[in-house]
């Protein structure tokens, strides 16, 4: 990779103080993070364990130590710690409410170039229907920080997805699981975006503004519990809702965001998501390749949203 | 004492799978010597405090038998006989597959195969960590080895010398449909846990003097593995190695049968 993993690296940071401040605070590698956290493994003895290539040994080891009070993060790359041993998630880390917190680095195409099987692209939807879990995507890196630092000390069971490429934002307001941070305002459409391909939405945005477009942004970084006031504001104030996502169109943020529309009988005048259209990539590139490749990058935000605007 | 224990876990069990038209009997006779000597004589627990913090834990890994450690809860004292008349009813949380919601004393709940080894490796990783004394006891089936999550643990539990937790397995090989061996072969089973580097007895899993001396047999610096060989349906002569009460409740004649059988062989 030659990119900095920068959303890691500040997850990494507020983690390594999170632990200084806590002993109770266990992170589980499974052989993942190769330069990443050796100094972290030096620091805090009995704090960390890299239970060698066994995700599901790892979610397992998980919940026999949240059992006994600790603060469990599990940490791998992809798909790997969560869609691998996804049952030991659902009967063993949600079931019995565990403090766990699940940490995939590399959402989306983060890992575009390394082939389908690090392709992260159904996390969110199958990770959202477990109950007793919260799932968030940060939009940035200041999000990533903030994130498991409320993670860690909320009970429960969580999925943290971290994401190569950022968008450069930093909110005014302070950071709350399940409440939307507002990034642009405006009143012609609203654009709700999680993970970091918010970056893609802020370069539309600016685009359209160019144009004398105003839209509304919403960085929802927490999927699950998803913010239903933020949503139906959003619907109400500006009309139309364009969901942006680096995951499959199938039961993500897009469907999170349509059935609070549905179930709260609030209706925008025109709705569309922006996903992976229901299939695999077997084409690689970088995550930005990926992103124009399959249609989810800014220049396709602008194209879609002045098609919603033409029928509002 | 505990050979009392285990002949009511094992009359409580017929009469638990035969109210609920439920399966599994066979296969919690098979553990009802280990669940009596578990809980009659080797764990420390506080029956009226069930999460005082020195506790032995245990996990039923083989959830299917959890019938076998309600019986064993209620007989120890963490819950009354009479709701073990609930067990797989309408509206109860006396769950076929063992459960911990409202059910003192029962620390993990499980049913899918392969789940309690990696979490009770975990539980006896945190006593290690905080440096305390007490022990983690699972109980697993032998047909369950055949599940890879198992090997995971029974790879980390040796590399980090967790000589406090003990792996009880249920040898009476025979899983769902035909025997272990013409299923996937375990055997050598007691030499797969040496070479991964556990401390290995294979004991009579029905000699209640043996699993008690096996329990206190531990050895500094590996975990312990008792294989404990078996019988499915052990006490009831027409359940004994038959696979068909995997599946079978008693009703009738069996269960009178049954009990009658578990009543005077214990006479």
């Amino acid at each position: 990779m030659s990119l900095r993993m920068i959303m890691r690296d500040t997850f990494l940071n507020r983690l390594t103080q999170l632990a200084a401040a806590d002993k109770d605070v266990v992170l589980l590698t499974a052989d993942l993070g190769f330069g990443v956290f050796e100094e972290f493994e030096l620091a805090f003895p009995g704090q960390y364990y890299n239970v060698g290539v066994a995700e599901q040994n790892m979610t397992g080891l998980a919940a026999g130590l949240a059992l006994e009070g600790k603060k469990v993060i599990t940490y791998s790359i992809g798909n790997f710690p969560t869609l691998r041993c996804l049952e030991q998630i659902r009967n063993d880390a949600c079931y019995h409410d565990l403090n766990i917190t699940i940490v995939a680095s590399g959402g989306g195409f983060s890992y575009g170039s390394l082939g389908m099987s690090h392709h992260t692209t159904e996390d969110l939807a199958i990770l959202r229907a477990l109950p007793n879990m919260t799932v968030v995507a940060p939009c940035s890196a200041w999000e990533a920080g903030e994130a498991i630092a409320s993670l860690i000390d909320s009970s429960g069971t969580s999925y943290l997805r971290l994401d190569k490429t950022v968008a450069d934002v930093k909110s005014i307001n302070k950071f709350i699981l399940g409440k939307a941070i507002k990034y642009m305002d405006g009143s012609d459409i609203t654009l709700i975006v999680t993970g970091g391909i918010l970056k893609e939405v802020m370069i539309a945005a600016e685009l359209l503004k160019k144009d004398g477009i105003n839209v509304r942004v919403i960085g929802m970084h927490t999927v699950k519990p998803i913010d239903k006031k933020a949503i139906i504001s959003a619907a109400k104030e500006t009309g139309g809702i364009l969901t942006v996502e680096e995951h499959n169109i199938n039961g993500g943020l897009g469907g999170a965001v349509s059935e609070v529309c549905m179930d709260e009988n609030t209706f925008p005048v025109t709705f569309k998501r922006i996903g992976l259209n229901d299939e695999y990539s077997s084409i690689v590139g970088s995550q930005e390749y990926l992103r124009t490749r399959y249609s989810l990058d800014s220049s396709f935000i602008v194209d879609s949203v002045k098609v919603m605007l033409e029928r509002q | 004492m505990t050979e009392e224990l285990a002949l009511k876990i094992r009359k409580h069990a017929v009469n638990m799978t035969s109210t609920g038209g439920s399966s599994h009997i066979g296969s919690i006779l098979s553990i009802a010597d280990v669940l009596a000597v578990l809980y009659g004589s080797v764990m420390n627990y506080k029956a009226d405090n069930p999460k005082w913090h020195g506790r032995d834990r245990f996990i039923l890994s083989k959830g299917h038998a959890g019938a076998g450690v309600y019986a064993a809860l209620a007989e120890s004292g963490f819950m009354s006989e009479d709701k073990l008349k609930t067990h797989y009813q309408d509206g109860s949380d006396l769950s076929g597959h063992v459960s911990h919601k409202g059910i003192p004393g029962v620390e993990f709940s499980t049913g899918s195969l392969g789940h309690g080894l990696p979490v009770a490796t975990g539980m006896a990783l945190a006593a290690k960590i905080n440096k305390e004394k007490h022990s983690v006891y699972v109980l697993m089936s032998d047909g369950e080895c055949d599940e890879g999550s198992n090997w995971e643990a029974a790879l980390f539990a040796p590399h980090h010398k967790l000589d406090n937790l003990v792996v009880i397995i249920d040898r009476n090989k025979l899983q769902s449909i035909h025997s272990t061996e013409d299923t996937l072969a375990l055997e050598p089973f007691v030499d797969k846990w040496q070479a991964f580097g556990w401390n290995v007895l294979d004991v009579n899993g029905h000699d209640h003097d043996q699993l008690i001396k096996a329990c206190n047999s531990k050895v500094v610096g590996k975990p312990l593995c008792i294989v404990a060989n078996t019988t499915k349906g052990k006490g009831v002569s027409f359940m004994e190695n038959e696979v068909l009460w995997h599946y079978r409740s008693p009703q009738g004649k069996e269960l009178e049968a049954a009990l009658n059988e578990l009543e005077n062989d214990n006479a």
